[in-house]
């Protein structure tokens, strides 16, 4: 027997350390040096919280009283965890990527973040839990008293409810100090987890310890075991086939379900791959716990006094052979279970209660006010605060109410039963895009009420709310409503009825209900966000320490507002916060100027979603979308508009830029034309004066000389009169103002008139012309002057310029339809490449060697004309010889006088 | 849902790696069937036996594969996982 | 001796016309209007005077202005430029490549033997 202070010391130097433990772990966590406290095996142990002071205890009384039912329970969660590839993977996936907070968040957040569904689930939670955290402070001040006394009962009531109330209370302290130190925006707890994590140790060694001692203790050895085993008259009969598949089915169901459990599973989870270790350690640490069960339970029935309470056999066996400490250590191991329970439940419990119920409420009382967000921080960790000691305080009257009797035995599965309705809306929402709020939200309301009727009253045994007599008669004596025989159904085991009832009609309507009615549009955008989670999301990129979440705000700040303001905005940020270097912390006020700042770039719908991504990872809602949405095509539309403008801008500048070009082109033009024109004229005016000058002087001129020098300036003056008139010409030609005549006249006549005209060069060199004369008969009208002018001046060019001893020019004659194709080819060298584009303008005469009396103008006048005429002339390269195209239309049109080309 | 739309041809290790998740995915459902399928004979006719010996090594049996098989699994499909 | 000039020209009449009058006020010249073997002409002629057109067929006149300035024996040797585009701008070129002296056509020939006369003196 130990004395009741030194139990008292014991349990206080316990839970120093926890706090002590709890604390070291968040400051680690804190500095960021993570390490092992994000280790897959703190991770597993934390799962341990399944196993509850009801299984650490309970389990063996369960042995005695139902068999191998107790295998059942650690079973299902077994076979969930091994087959974590359909649910748990994709539950944390979820977790993660929508960064949910708790179990009601996650229906919530599927069925179209409604607050009703959050509620719902909020009530079932805490009405399941309710009991359970009450059947944890019992079974505390159980083995407290029975440690302290020797029996259960060994302590006054006073006493008994003393110790509970001050473990309710310890708790509370507890829980609120590391459960609601920050406001995380990713909800873990690192010093709580921790602290759970070595309380799954110490349970799991002390249960082990006393397995030990008994198998090797108190029986000898294994077999010696086996044997009484086989000895003991173990009842089986009471487990039916169908209450074992009921007892996997709910402890499957709960160990996804359960409120504390979604907590550690998916909520503290930080790193995926640690469910990977999870699925087969965690089943190892339930094999474990359960190793010793049986032999605990065979030696307790033969060793200990008949009567004595079962669930207490771990305790009550090293007492009967006074060990002491080993008793000290399962107290303790008890005494971890079932505050490791009550911590996450409390968490859990509150931030749904806080999250769900509270804050809403608060923030519809203060709607009509302005400015909610600076104080919401605080208000929300108070309404944590509150929800957790309210949860507890509700725990401890529910322990008071029920006077911590037999009546919370059985309270496990029927917790399991009621979080267990969850299940369809959960699984039905994680893979049936299907699945409507609606039919959750009827499914769930329907297998609660029916849980409630079926089990949870029921199991009063008619002491609270249901009357006994309603319980054998049936409401009003309707028979057909008797809670534990619904419909007529009669003779099943209490349990498995009000699982068959509950989850049947729950899935039912869950599935008719979602069939029948249409989801809203945010319904169906996170439904395939669930369903298709790993088509959206990756594994990779844990977010779990507050500088990453610095780190990524900065790149998107960079990105929107420029590196350099951006780093000037944080540097200020870190300052304020009085950090002489490095990155601030993402505090509230700093991210809400980020996002005021980066609203001014991209807009504020734009800004709150691309921060909301980064702080607490939000999937955006479809108002957010829409707003993006408008945002985005707004910008669009301005960008198209602007495009647009610079566009055009762009273009008018190509085209002054054009226009510039040309002007400056044409003026170089003129430059070179009057400067062209000024040579050609002086050129023949110098000898005019020098000669007109030598003759005036007279003195020694020979009358030969004075004929000769009087001809060349008869001659000058002419040509210079020729050039005038071709410039004129070509001015006119140029300025489309010259008057065409309309005459009717044959091809063939034109070209002997231009071979004529040009004839008396022939005197140098005879030119041969090969023609083919009906191929020229060809009727024209048009204006025959201009036309023939063309001729003479291609024949000419022919005569003075071909370079050959006997020169030739092929005449060759098309039709083409309306069109007249004419080619001249002479037998000359040609025209070098780089000429053949200027041979056109105006004054480009190739070689100055034989110009005589030729200013360059004749096929710049010719392409006048041909212009005018509405056909053209070109040069065509071929083989190296000389070979001009003219093309015209046999009839010249009417309006004439504009340029066809 | 395949992951890979990018090509028809997967190569043999991620083939291997599907057929592995396969495999993971079938093991509860294994588990199942060995921890349901023997009641029949032993609860429903409770003449059977009261000895629990064998049903208990049984299931310890069954329950250590599972975890074993588990562990396997987990080893072989360790690098960051593809999605299903 | 008749101190000589080169006149590098294409147009036969005005050939006639500064030939005739130079001839007259004393002058050896002779004449050349090839402007690709101009220089090889003056090497070969080695007058004391170079009359030189700008427009030449084959190389203008400026071009050879400038061959010639780059020779030791010819970078004394007085040139007389003729142009007929009377710009501005030929006249720069011509002072800034090395012309004796420049004169846009038409010229009084009085004006052309006192240029003549000032550079051979």
């Amino acid at each position: 027997m130990l004395s009741f202070n030194i139990l008292v010391l014991v349990a206080t130097l316990y839970v120093t350390f926890l706090f002590i433990v709890a604390f070291a772990a968040d400051r680690r966590a804190k500095a960021g040096r993570l390490g092992w406290l994000r280790s897959p095996l703190v991770y597993t142990l934390s799962l341990s919280i399944y196993t509850t002071a009801w299984t650490f205890y309970g389990a063996v009384g369960s042995a005695v009283r139902n068999g191998l039912e107790f295998f059942a329970i650690y079973l299902g969660p077994t076979l969930v965890f091994v087959g974590w590839w359909w649910v748990l993977r994709k539950l944390v996936r979820i977790g993660r990527t929508h960064r949910i907070t708790s179990i009601a968040d996650l229906l919530s957040s599927r069925y179209g973040k409604s607050a009703f569904l959050a509620v719902i689930v909020t009530l079932l939670a805490v009405v399941g839990s309710t009991p359970y955290i009450a059947l944890q402070l019992q079974s505390v001040a159980l083995s407290f008293a029975t440690l302290a006394t020797g029996e259960a009962s060994g302590l006054g009531a006073s006493d008994v409810n003393g110790t509970a109330f001050w473990l309710a209370a310890g708790l509370a302290v507890f829980t609120i100090l590391f459960g609601t130190r920050n406001l995380d925006a990713n909800e873990r707890h690192h010093g709580v987890v921790t602290a759970i994590a070595v309380e799954a140790i110490v349970k799991l060694f002390a249960l082990l310890a006393v397995g030990i001692f008994v198998v090797w203790g108190v029986a000898e050895g294994p077999s010696d075991i086996l044997e009484r085993v086989s000895k003991a008259n173990i009842n089986l009969s009471s487990t039916s086939g169908s209450r074992w598949v009921t007892l996997l089915f709910l402890s499957g169901a709960a160990i996804i379900c359960l409120p504390r459990m979604f907590q550690v599973t998916v909520v503290e989870n930080s790193d995926e791959s640690h469910l990977s270790t999870a699925s087969w350690a965690f089943p190892l640490y339930l094999f474990l716990m359960s190793l010793f069960v049986l032999p605990i339970a065979v030696v307790g029935l033969a060793e200990l006094p008949k009567g004595a309470n079962p669930d207490l056999f771990v305790l009550t066996l090293p007492i009967a052979h006074n060990q002491e400490g080993l008793a000290m250590l399962v107290f303790l191991g008890g005494f971890s279970s079932a505050t490791s329970m009550v911590i996450v439940a409390a968490i859990a419990l509150a931030t749904m209660v806080s999250n769900h119920i509270v804050m809403p409420f608060w923030l519809y009382l203060r709607r009509s006010r302005q400015a909610v967000s600076g104080d919401v921080r605080s208000i929300l960790l108070l309404s944590r605060r509150i929800s957790i000691a309210a949860i507890l305080a509700l725990g401890y009257g529910y322990f008071r109410f029920t006077g911590g009797t037999g009546a919370l035995a059985s309270i496990g599965l029927i917790a399991f039963t009621g979080v267990a309705q969850i299940l369809p809306a959960l699984i039905g929402g994680l893979f049936w895009r299907g699945a409507t709020r609606k039919g959750a939200i009827a499914g769930l309301c329907a297998g609660f009420f029916l849980w409630v009727y079926t089990l949870f009253l029921p199991s009063f045994g008619g002491a609270w709310l249901m009357s006994a007599d309603v319980l054998v008669y049936g409401p009003f004596h309707i028979e057909m409503l008797r809670p534990r025989a619904l419909f007529g159904v009669l003779d099943m085991d209490p349990l498995v009825h009000a699982l068959i009832w509950s989850m049947g009609v729950n899935t039912l309507l869950f599935l008719v209900v979602s069939m029948v009615t249409f989801p809203t549009p945010l319904e169906r955008l996170q439904g395939v966000q669930f369903v298709n989670v790993f088509q959206h999301s990756s594994g990779q990129g844990q977010r779990s320490s507050m500088s990453v979440a610095t780190d990524d705000l900065l790149v998107v700040a960079q990105r929107i507002l420029g590196s350099e303001r951006a780093l000037a905005l944080f540097r200020d940020a870190a300052l304020k916060q009085g950090k002489e270097g490095g990155l601030p912390d993402p505090t509230r006020d700093f991210v809400e100027q980020l996002e005021r700042q980066m609203a001014g770039t991209v807009g504020a719908a734009t800004a709150h979603a691309m921060i909301g991504q980064i702080t607490d990872g939000a999937t955006l809602s479809v108002e957010d979308l829409i707003a993006v949405a408008d945002e985005t095509a707004q910008i669009m539309e301005h960008t198209v508009q602007l495009e647009a403008k610079s566009q055009e801008l762009a273009q008018t500048a190509q085209k002054l830029q054009h226009a510039n070009e040309k002007l400056t082109e044409l003026s170089i033009q003129k430059d070179g034309f009057l400067s062209q024109i000024s040579h050609e004229l002086r050129t023949p005016m110098t000898s005019i004066r020098a000669f007109a000058e030598i003759l005036r002087e007279g003195g020694s001129l020979t009358e030969d000389q004075a004929r000769k020098y009087s001809s060349i300036i008869l001659e000058e003056s002419i040509r210079l009169t020729r050039l005038l008139d071709e410039i004129l010409d070509l001015s006119v030609l140029e300025n489309g103002q010259v008057v065409l005549k309309r005459d009717h006249g044959k091809l063939s006549e034109l070209v002997d008139r231009a071979i004529a005209a040009t004839s008396s060069y022939d005197n140098e060199r005879p030119l041969k012309i090969i023609r083919d004369l009906p191929s020229e008969d060809i009727d024209l009208v048009t204006d025959l002057d201009r036309l023939s002018q063309v001729f003479i001046n291609l024949v000419s060019n022919t005569r003075k310029y071909c370079d050959v001893a006997v020169p030739e020019l092929e005449i060759a004659v098309r039709r083409l339809g309306d069109l007249v194709k004419m080619d001249f080819r002479d037998n000359g060298s040609g025209i070098a490449e780089k000429h053949r584009e200027i041979v056109f303008e105006k004054f480009s005469r190739l070689s100055d060697a034989s110009s005589a009396g030729s200013a360059g103008l004749g096929l710049a006048i010719s392409r006048e004309i041909m212009r005018n005429l509405g056909g053209k002339i070109e040069f065509v390269p071929g083989d190296g010889r000389t070979l001009f195209r003219v093309i015209f239309p046999i009839e010249l049109a009417e309006n004439s006088g504009k340029p066809m080309v | 849902m395949t992951a890979e739309p990018k090509s028809p041809y997967l190569d043999v290790k991620s083939y291997r790696r599907k057929r592995l998740i396969d495999m993971a995915r079938l093991l509860p459902i294994f588990g199942g069937v060995l921890v349901i399928f023997p009641l029949p004979f032993l609860f429903v006719n409770g003449v059977l036996t009261t000895d629990a010996t064998p049903m208990a090594l049984y299931l310890f049996g069954v329950w250590i594969v599972l975890i074993l098989a588990a562990m396997i699994f987990a080893r072989l499909l360790r690098d960051p996982a593809t999605d299903d | 001796m008749a101190k000589h000039v080169l006149l590098i020209e294409d147009e036969p009449n005005i050939i006639e016309a500064i030939s005739f009058i130079l001839r007259q006020d004393g002058w050896k010249v002779s004449t050349h209007s090839d402007g690709t073997k101009a220089v090889a002409e003056i090497a070969r002629v080695a007058p004391d005077l170079v009359i030189l057109d700008v427009m030449l067929p084959g190389r203008s006149g400026f071009e050879i202005l400038q061959d010639l300035r780059s020779r030791a024996e010819t970078e004394k040797l007085p040139v007389l430029m003729l142009t007929a585009k009377g710009q501005t701008r030929d006249r720069q070129a011509a002072q800034d490549l090395g012309a004796s002296h420049y004169m846009t056509k038409p010229f009084s020939n009085q004006e052309m033997l006192d240029v003549v006369r000032g550079l051979i003196a």
